[in-house]
């Protein structure tokens, strides 16, 4: 249809295509009888209009065959189309057995989606194209219902026992998702979207729990943050002309021009980035550029974090998490304490599977967060 | 369409009794037979919905039904059983004494499907007051006494005694209605009101209405008290 | 005070009209209508009485329609659009489409049809309008108080346990309107059976008769099922009685099931007297006996016995078993078949008939077209496949809306303008009429046909809001422009047959020159029907094509205004009679 003007849903499921077969072909028949009974009307309704001088003699008032066919056929086309009615039911009603199992919950008014791998989401749901996936769903309260137009697929969630429904997405895109039963107030605010990806995307986006892509501790964040403002420019693994070395500076004595030290904590960091000619360095001259009004806080903290570490792994600043602990433990600080080391270890396990028992990414922040600052008080 | 007039109408004796819609009394009779069984297939209907929706629940909880209904109190539910089919026995004498015209016969049958009626009620007003006291109407304080459940889930037993009491309760108010009606119908009979002396019909539907009555009870109390272990 | 005194010299059966003793002018005392066991006068009660309830949720339903042109509504909030869209529904369904035929139309006419006094039981009818009037001022009571926004279906857990405290009130109205239809069901069923005229045999009832009983053996055997149903969501909130609760172990969809399996036969006791008048008009306006008589009796019959055993359609995707769906699919094609005779057998009536375009006429032809698409649209919801997308959308309001309105809605319009003369002894406008049907039908298919469209897109019905899918909006405008259309469609008829009871043209005893026992009496009726009980001696439609085009050819050679045609004709008619 016209793209701006949408008469039909789109196809999206493994479902669509048989569904909409069947609804054309009763859209025909309803077509023709409709238009086989409106010109049988108008015909005799002109024809036999009062006063014409049609032929009126030997009117029929029974006719056991015109009566016979006119039962047994819509009888016939009747049947067929509850055939296949039911056999496209009947494959809607029993999912294949490798069917991935996601849990629906629905409440007034929003949807929990949850994956079987852990991943959560609110009022949408992604899934890849081509694979199946069973919908195990239950209410908290009243009867809700959940509605893929796309998908044709829609099924009464209700409180009390688990209903389920299954389909195979088939086309990429954003589809609607509505909840299509009656629920109270705002029954009508009670959607979303389901997002069909590619297969590839969508083993990225569920393995990086339910985000585009993996998510950055604030030290990978600080590195890439380093390099986009250029830091390393000036500021390299050695001190040179234009710039101190900032690779081990965390709580290091330093000293300024003018001969007053200060240690390099965070205080000083955070001026040293945004005014930096209140503290310029022994031997250096104002060349820093001033940051301030450049950046916000929390740019401020991400290199803040970064600054703490840069320099102190093996085989320089990495952008991977566990080796961000790596780079904290074989940094100056002595043995790692046993909390960091199991930190580690965690998530060392759980960032290589993506079925296991689910993390999130909260998680993996507090891990590394953690091990930085048991290591930093163990200072 | 072809139709003659008839002059069908004028000139019987006119029976005091004989409604003006109606050609002759067995019109009128024959009316008033089939409108009390086709209300008597509605008020069917009416019960009906409630005794599926207790097989419903008593197939999906069979245990917890039966332990929870041994808190009901068998004896007090066969003196109402008795109580009611001896009713349908007097109502029954009273339609006998109506058609022979026999009024003290009706009035004295009357009077005791009416004291059987009243019995009916008293003995029930017991058996509430001995749930209530126990702790057995659903709501929030059900099940604070937890013997008297004898080992019922709570839950399902909330709901075994949901449909107890719906179910009887509805029955009692038809019941309550059936005392009223008679009591009509026995104030009518005193008065010598030609609407029941001279003709048996108003308390034949009477009776019918009773039967009923006793009937729904029949069912109810073999389904609610008689339960057999699962 | 009885205006005039009846004249003995007066004739039963008179051509021309008299101001002699009818059921209107007997008594005007507003007691005698109060306190009337009179069948016509409990009919004109009921036109009064659901006139204005019809009003009342026309005006919901021209909210809801305003409303819905925006993604984000206009004036209401969502809680009150959720009360208004229940306040439609309830109103229209419990107290316009259940009672409009059957209590105005079928309490009129049926004892007239089979030659009778009265109905039965003339005092159990009017405690039917009692009911009726006190049902519906304990739902329109919850309506002031605040409304109920639970829909008129009142799924439980939502109804019982959710929503707010005026359900009861309203569930108690419509339990008391209820034993309304009750009652009015047991009057229909006695009344057929035993208060015929002499000869009056079951196979020379006027179809409408046969429609009538149907009816009347759905509403005794299905609604005292809903009643129990609704009793119980009052047990739950008021006595604490859980029957359905899903935390105690109960199961919210037993009530569904105990719902629709009234809810469903209550369509057809929406449509049944609908098909009953459609067969009188057919009949009367083709001036031809109708097709295949015996099957539309049978079918009727078979309507409201099959119509009990698919209530399951309405629950397809409620998470009951694919068998059981299986078999309500099955059982709903079959349903269809009758229904689809019926439609033959109309259209078939037409043939080598002397058809007059007529304002019922146009009416009932409205009505195959209207009711063809809707019940046709029935099957893609009875189709399993397609049902479980297409359920709980606009499609399924679009698809009731053509059989209630499209069919009910305009069967009734139709019965009520062809009875009109014989109701009040009043002609109405015919040219003002027979446009005004034509813009019923043009302002319904602008109303209703996008919501086919829009339904297959997916929009959800009662929904307030959809700005999610903005795409659905110019339908809701197509929609609610021609809603404007049927509104003053409908505002139209309201005037002018109102203003038609002090200024129509008096009408003769038979001004279509029909056929039926109502026709033989004068218009309007004594108190008694007839001032004898005629024998009947033939089937009723007994039309002669030929004949009757000849009649034709000689009242046209008269040459009268088109408007007086049918009343000169019938005058022309009487006088070659006698």
């Amino acid at each position: 249809m016209f793209s701006n003007f949408p008469a039909t849903p789109p196809q999206a499921s493994s479902f669509s295509r048989e569904h909409d077969l069947i609804f054309y072909a009763l859209l025909a028949l309803t077509i023709i009888f409709t238009v086989m009974v409106g010109i049988g009307v108008i015909y005799f309704v002109i024809k036999y209009k009062r006063g014409s001088d049609a032929d009126r003699s030997r009117p029929i008032y029974e006719d056991a065959r015109l009566e016979t066919a006119w039962s047994v056929i819509p009888l016939i086309l009747a049947l067929i189309m509850f055939y296949f009615g039911t056999k496209l039911f009947i494959t809607m009603r029993v999912p294949p057995a490798d069917a991935q199992e996601i849990f629906v919950i629905g409440k007034q008014w929003m949807w929990h989606v949850q994956h079987s791998n852990g991943v959560r989401e609110n009022n949408t749901l992604h899934v890849p194209a081509g694979k199946p996936f069973k919908l195990t769903m239950i209410s908290q309260d009243v009867i809700h219902a959940f509605y893929i137009p796309a998908f044709r697929a829609q099924m009464h969630v209700v409180p009390g026992r688990y209903t389920t429904m299954w389909f195979t997405p088939t086309q990429p895109g954003k589809y609607h998702l509505f909840c299509s039963m009656y629920c109270g107030t705002q029954h009508s605010e009670m959607g979303g979207t389901v997002v069909v990806m590619e297969p590839r995307e969508w083993a990225n986006w569920i393995e990086n729990g339910g985000q585009s892509q993996a998510t950055l501790t604030l030290e990978q964040s600080g590195e890439r943050l380093y390099k986009q403002l250029a830091c390393n420019n000036c500021h390299g693994a050695e001190d040179n002309m234009r710039a101190p070395s900032l690779y081990g500076i965390w709580g290091k004595k330093r000293t300024l021009t003018g001969g007053r030290s200060v240690i390099a904590d965070q205080s000083y960091l955070r001026e040293s980035i945004l005014r930096p000619h209140n503290k310029i360095t022994n031997g250096y001259s104002n060349t820093m550029p001033v940051y301030d009004g450049q950046i916000n806080e929390e740019d401020v903290l991400k290199l803040m974090a970064y600054i703490k570490v840069i320099g102190s792994s093996v085989g320089g600043p990495s952008s991977s998490g566990t080796d961000t602990a790596a780079a904290v433990l074989n940094g100056t600080k002595g043995t790692m304490s046993p909390f960091a080391a199991n930190a580690i270890q965690y998530q060392n396990s759980s960032m290589r599977r993506v079925d296991s028992t689910p993390t999130t990414r909260s998680g993996e922040l507090a891990v590394n967060a953690i091990a930085a600052q048991q290591e930093a008080k163990g200072n | 369409m072809a139709a003659i007039a008839s002059d069908h109408g004028h000139g019987h004796g006119h029976d005091e009794a004989l409604h003006h819609q109606f050609e002759d009394m067995e019109q009128q009779n024959d009316s008033y037979i089939v409108g009390m069984w086709t209300f008597l297939v509605t008020e069917v209907m009416f019960f009906g919905a409630l005794f599926l929706i207790y097989t419903l629940y008593r197939s999906m909880y069979q245990m917890d039904f039966f332990l929870a209904h041994e808190a009901l109190n068998v004896q007090m539910g066969m003196i109402n059983t008795f109580v009611l089919l001896f009713s349908s026995f007097t109502v029954a004498m009273s339609v006998r004494y109506a058609q022979l015209q026999k009024k003290w016969g009706v009035l004295s049958m009357l009077a005791i499907t009416q004291v059987c009626a009243g019995a009916f009620m008293v003995v029930k007003y017991f058996e509430y007051q001995e749930k209530f006291g126990h702790h057995l109407y659903p709501g929030p304080g059900f099940g604070s006494h937890p013997e008297y459940l004898h080992g019922a889930t709570p839950n399902f037993a909330q709901l075994y005694f949901g449909l107890y009491f719906g179910m009887t309760g509805l029955h009692g108010l038809h019941v309550l209605i059936g005392m009223i009606v008679i009591g009509y119908l026995m104030a009518k009979w005193w008065r010598n009101s030609p609407m029941v002396t001279k003709d048996y019909i108003p308390t034949e539907l009477v009776g019918l209405y009773w039967h009923f009555v006793d009937l729904v009870w029949i069912f109810l109390f073999p389904l609610m008290y008689l339960m057999p272990k699962p | 005070m009885s205006a005039i005194p009846a004249d003995p010299n007066v004739t039963a059966v008179s051509a021309t009209p008299r101001t002699e003793t009818n059921y209107l002018n007997a008594d005007w005392s507003i007691k005698s209508w109060l306190l009337t066991g009179d069948h016509k006068r409990i009919g004109i009660l009921y036109l009064v009485t659901v006139s204005f309830f019809f009003f009342l949720g026309s005006i919901a339903a021209g909210l809801i329609r305003y409303e819905l042109t925006a993604p984000a509504g206009f004036i209401l909030e969502s809680e009150t659009y959720n009360k208004v869209f229940s306040a439609h529904g309830i109103i229209m369904v419990f107290l316009f489409l259940i009672v409009a035929i059957p209590a105005i139309l079928g309490n009129f006419l049926l004892p007239l049809m089979i030659g009778a006094r009265d109905m039965a039981f003339p005092r159990l009818n009017l405690l039917s309008w009692y009911l009726f009037m006190i049902g519906g001022a304990c739902i329109m009571g919850g309506m002031i108080n605040g409304g109920v926004d639970s829909g008129w279906t009142f799924y439980v857990p939502y109804s019982s346990m959710y929503a707010n405290s005026n359900v009861t009130m309203v569930l108690t109205g419509i339990f008391i309107a209820g034993f309304s239809s009750i009652t009015t069901g047991i009057n229909f069923i006695v009344t057929t059976h035993k208060m015929r005229a002499p000869g009056m045999t079951w196979f020379r009832l006027p179809l409408m008769v046969w429609a009538l009983y149907a009816t009347g053996v759905v509403i005794i055997l299905g609604t005292p099922v809903v009643a129990v149903t609704l009793l119980c969501i009052i047990f739950e909130r008021v006595f604490h009685l859980p029957i359905f609760s899903a935390e105690l172990g109960g199961d919210p969809v037993l009530f569904q099931h105990l719902f629709w399996f009234y809810s469903h036969p209550a369509v057809y006791i929406m449509i049944l007297p609908a098909f009953g008048v459609q067969s009188e008009l057919i009949a009367n306006f083709a001036r031809k006996r109708v097709f295949g008589y015996h099957l539309i009796a049978f079918s009727s019959l078979a309507i409201a016995g099959l119509g009990f055993l698919v209530w399951g359609h309405h629950m397809f995707i409620s998470s009951e078993s694919m068998y059981q769906g299986v078999v309500f699919s099955l059982i709903s094609f079959l349903v269809a078949i009758p229904s689809a005779i019926k439609v033959f057998n109309w259209t078939a009536t037409l043939y080598k008939g002397n058809i007059r375009l007529q304002t019922p006429m146009i009416y009932a032809l409205g009505f195959i077209g209207l009711f063809t698409i809707g019940g046709l649209t029935g099957l893609f919801l009875g189709c399993l496949g397609t049902d479980v997308h297409l359920t709980n959308t606009y499609f399924i309001v679009a698809h009731f809306h053509y059989v209630m309105v499209g069919g009910a809605v305009t069967a009734f319009l139709g019965g009520l303008h062809y009875w009109w003369p014989k109701m009040t002894g009043r002609l109405y406008p015919e040219s003002i009429a027979k446009w005004n049907a034509v813009l019923v039908f043009i302002g319904f298919n602008l109303t209703f046909f996008p919501q086919f469209i829009v339904g297959f897109m997916g929009m959800p019905r009662r929904y307030h809001y959809y700005y999610f899918a903005p795409e659905f909006q110019p339908y809701h405008i197509m929609s609610t422009l021609g809603s404007t259309v049927l509104a003053l469609s409908f505002i139209i008829p309201g005037l002018y047959l109102t203003r038609s009871l002090t200024k129509g043209a008096k009408a003769s005893a038979n001004p279509w020159g029909a056929h039926g026992l109502e026709w033989e009496t004068s218009s309007p009726p004594p108190t008694s029907n007839f001032l004898q009980i005629p024998v009947v001696l033939d089937e009723v439609y007994d039309f002669d094509p030929v004949t009757e085009h000849e009649q034709d050819k000689a009242a046209q050679a008269l040459e009268v205004p088109s408007y007086l045609s049918n009343e000169a004709k019938s005058i022309e008619s009487e006088k070659e009679k006698r």
